[in-house]
């Protein structure tokens, strides 16, 4: 077995370091405490850290952020964990008219994280599988975070918790137990930067910007690309409120062709946000309309091969990377 | 104390050159070294270094004009200083740079981009406008799209087109002083008499008009050139590299693990630089009165580039293993291409070779660089059914890897047995190719 931490041992570190450094620091969640969690990300914290750390909820979501929203203002910080971010859409005025708005309307930091697993690719069905991320991109006062990796998983989570900010932070449940993942943590003192994007592969012909999941798919397909002699970049954007410009537009002008690639729906999904902004920003440098790669605008199947048709594979990506690189 | 830049002597037989553009403006500081302008010449394009640190007080030839070898071309002081007044020889007060002299549409048959957008097709736009990137880098570099082949969707030119035009020199194209009269051959420029004028071509509706550029316009002149003076005469031998591509696959990793690059052109340049050594009637030059007999092997190799071709010289390429000439061969290919060659590299060649067989040509008939007085031409390399003669006598069909080359000699010079002898020899070497040599 390759050595090294998964992705959720990944989270289950960072959430551990914190609650032993800060005792700010608390959980709340439904199923988090006896029970470990949904995916057992908390198993065993609450005989570690008590009951008053780790705190099983009733299923109200929007009870829960409202009681984090609370805790926060006397000074705690709370991690929020959402058994399914889909059920977010319970907490969704406490997050977005509450929490967002709290520092703009009277100067008070809410330093929440509302965090749990999103996207699909693992036969969830329709409420279990959803990308959410735009209905809170779309509000000022929220930082959203989708890391790929163990590493970023951690260092990013970490980086979360000490934010003043609320912030929204979606775990990406295909990934979670992936083996291939595995990789050594760094140390309990390196805490990451949110905001930055990061390369995770060179190239300068073209350059696919993704997150999440899709970012693993994006390699895979780099990889079929450079056997056509296309050297394609991967930007991965860790962080997606707020976007890394600096980065994004880098990469525009260093390649010149863009494609954008995920999981979210394609009707107001992110890939038309950084597209006006390139138009906005670097309309000379593009040597290629930009295109996007993402699921279908429906809800996500039940079906496995149903969802994998509406899911981007690795082979729609080379696809339309093809198409862009010869145009 | 102001130093003066002068236009450089870019190789023995250049007189003039182009400033492509200045890499530094007038107040910048400069340091000794440092590249402050591009030029382009008839042989290479080039950067060129300050000739003392300072500060640039006046440029006095502006990017695309044309001036004479030791032209002053600006000066270089202290802070502060100013610059000698100009003298009368100044080009000041010379007429407008080419460009500006195109500002101005020409009057006559309206160029395509005149045209409304709206009654263009997708396809049409995609090879007129190309895209916001390629329209930047062509309005910076003064170039027109339209006269590069492009390379994408619906021949689109795309961002690599429009660089790889601009580093092969396309740039220096740029004047686009299009005229709409006939093209007259008289205004090609060159000095070559050909004896019988050219008639003026007769513009049909949609025709486009693009003037040539410096590098197209020498390539030209050469070729006429050569044609007039040289009797050319060409032989063709087939070559059975069977023993050589065995060779080639067995020794290329350890070549590619030494730094060098094996493949046919190095085993022909080396067979051909064998049988120059043998033949030194073949690696001669003529003036019309004298044969010329060449003190060294300086073997030219041309590179195609998409703009016009380049044909870097390996000087004294007898001295050379096969390893090492597999390097500089490799080497001078890629800065060929890179526009890093220097001056001197590009000329002195006493024979070349042309390998048209890349591009899938059978065999060719190319014409010899003057002064020289042959060029080896070198059709593609396949396997082709071939029949043996086996041990008992008996004759069956083999594939064999095989491919022609072409001689193309100055019959004023060379026998047609002396070349047959000639290429007799480069194949005798590459088919029975001594493995200790590699």
């Amino acid at each position: 077995m390759p050595s090294g931490a998964t992705y959720i041992e990944a989270v289950r570190e960072a959430l551990h370091e914190e609650l032993t450094v800060d005792d700010r620091v608390f959980l709340m969640g439904e199923d988090i405490g006896a029970y470990g969690g949904a995916f057992k990300v908390t198993d065993g914290f609450r005989d570690h850290f008590g009951e008053d750390r780790i705190i099983d909820t009733p299923i109200a979501e929007a009870g829960i952020i409202g009681a984090a929203i609370g805790a926060a203002l006397t000074g705690l910080r709370p991690v929020v964990e959402i058994q399914f971010l889909d059920f977010l859409s319970c907490g969704f005025d406490q997050l977005t008219n509450f929490a967002a708005k709290c520092h703009y309307r009277w100067g008070a930091e809410i330093p929440i994280v509302v965090r749990g697993p999103g996207g699909g690719g693992v036969g969830g069905g329709p409420f279990h599988s959803q990308s959410i991320e735009m209905y809170f991109i779309k509000t000022p006062g929220i930082k959203v975070v989708a890391p790929s990796t163990p590493t970023d998983a951690k260092i990013l989570l970490k980086a979360a918790i000490r934010d003043p900010n609320p912030v929204l932070f979606i775990e990406h449940k295909a990934l979670y137990r992936q083996p291939a993942l595995r990789e050594t943590l760094p140390d309990k003192s390196v805490i990451g930067q949110l905001g930055r994007a990061a390369i995770r592969r060179p190239g300068d012909d073209l350059v696919i910007i993704s997150y999440g999941a899709m970012v693993h798919k994006c390699i895979e397909a780099a990889e079929v690309l450079s056997q056509d002699g296309v050297r394609t970049r991967i930007l991965d954007l860790r962080t997606l409120q707020p976007l890394d410009d600096e980065m994004v537009l880098a990469a525009v002008k260093e390649c010149g062709k863009v494609l954008i690639a995920h999981e979210d729906t394609r009707t107001a999904g992110l890939a038309g946000e950084l597209t006006s902004r390139i138009n906005e920003n670097v309309f000379e440098w593009l040597d290629a309309p930009v295109l996007r790669v993402t699921a279908a605008d429906t809800p996500v199947p039940y079906n496995k091969e149903l969802e994998k048709a509406f899911l981007p594979q690795v082979g729609d990506i080379v696809k339309t990377a093809r198409e862009l690189a010869a145009y | 104390m102001a130093h003066n830049v002068i236009m450089p002597q870019m190789g023995e037989s250049v007189a003039e050159g182009t400033i492509v553009r200045w890499l530094k403006a007038v107040g910048e500081s400069v340091d000794r070294d440092e590249p402050i302008f591009e030029i382009t010449t008839d042989k290479v394009d080039a950067e060129i270094p300050a000739p003392e640190g300072g500060v640039l007080l006046e440029i006095k030839v502006d990017a695309g004009e044309t001036v004479e070898v030791g032209t002053l071309v600006a000066v270089i002081g202290e802070a502060g200083e100013s610059a000698p007044a100009p003298s009368a020889a100044s080009s000041a007060d010379a007429a407008p740079a080419p460009q500006e002299a195109a500002v101005e549409p020409a009057a006559g048959p309206a160029p395509a981009v005149a045209q409304s957008a709206a009654g263009q097709s997708a396809a049409d736009l995609r090879r007129t406008k190309s895209t916001p990137v390629v329209r930047k880098i062509a309005q910076e570099h003064g170039i027109d799209i339209a006269q590069i082949s492009g390379s994408g969707l619906d021949g689109r030119v795309t961002k690599k087109d429009i660089l790889a035009f601009i580093d092969a020199g396309g740039a220096s194209a740029a004047p686009a002083a299009v005229s709409s009269a006939p093209v007259a051959a008289a205004s090609s420029g060159s000095g070559i008499q050909v004896g019988i004028p050219m008639s003026p071509v007769s513009l049909y509706g949609n025709d486009r008009i693009e003037p040539m550029s410096k590098m197209r316009r020498v390539i030209s002149d050469r070729m006429i050139e050569s044609k007039a003076y040289s009797a050319h005469v060409h032989t063709c031998f087939e070559i059975d590299y069977t023993r050589v591509d065995g060779l080639r696959r067995k020794y290329k990793s350890s070549y590619a693990d030494r730094g060098g690059r094996l493949t046919f052109t190095t085993f022909l340049a080396k067979a051909v630089v064998n049988a120059l050594g043998r033949h030194p009637i073949v690696n001669a030059a003529h003036d019309g009165e004298n044969v010329i007999y060449r003190g060294d092997i300086n073997l030219g190799i041309a590179v195609a580039l998409d703009w016009g071709l380049i044909v870097p010289v390996i000087k004294s390429a007898d001295d050379y293993s096969m390893l090492a000439l597999s390097k500089h061969i490799a080497d001078k290919g890629e800065r060929a291409r890179t526009k890093k060659l220097a001056p001197d590299e590009v000329s002195g060649l006493t024979f070349s070779i042309t390998n048209p067989g890349v591009f899938g040509s059978q065999w060719g008939t190319p014409i010899i660089p003057q002064p020289s007085v042959a060029i080896l031409g070198v059709g593609t390399i396949e396997k082709r059914p071939k029949v043996v003669t086996l041990a008992d006598g008996t004759d069956t069909i083999a594939i064999k890897t095989c491919g022609y080359v072409t001689l193309g000699f100055d019959h004023r010079v060379i026998d047609g047995a002396v070349a047959d002898q000639f290429v007799s020899d480069i194949k005798h070497t590459l088919e029975n190719f001594d493995e200790s040599a590699m």
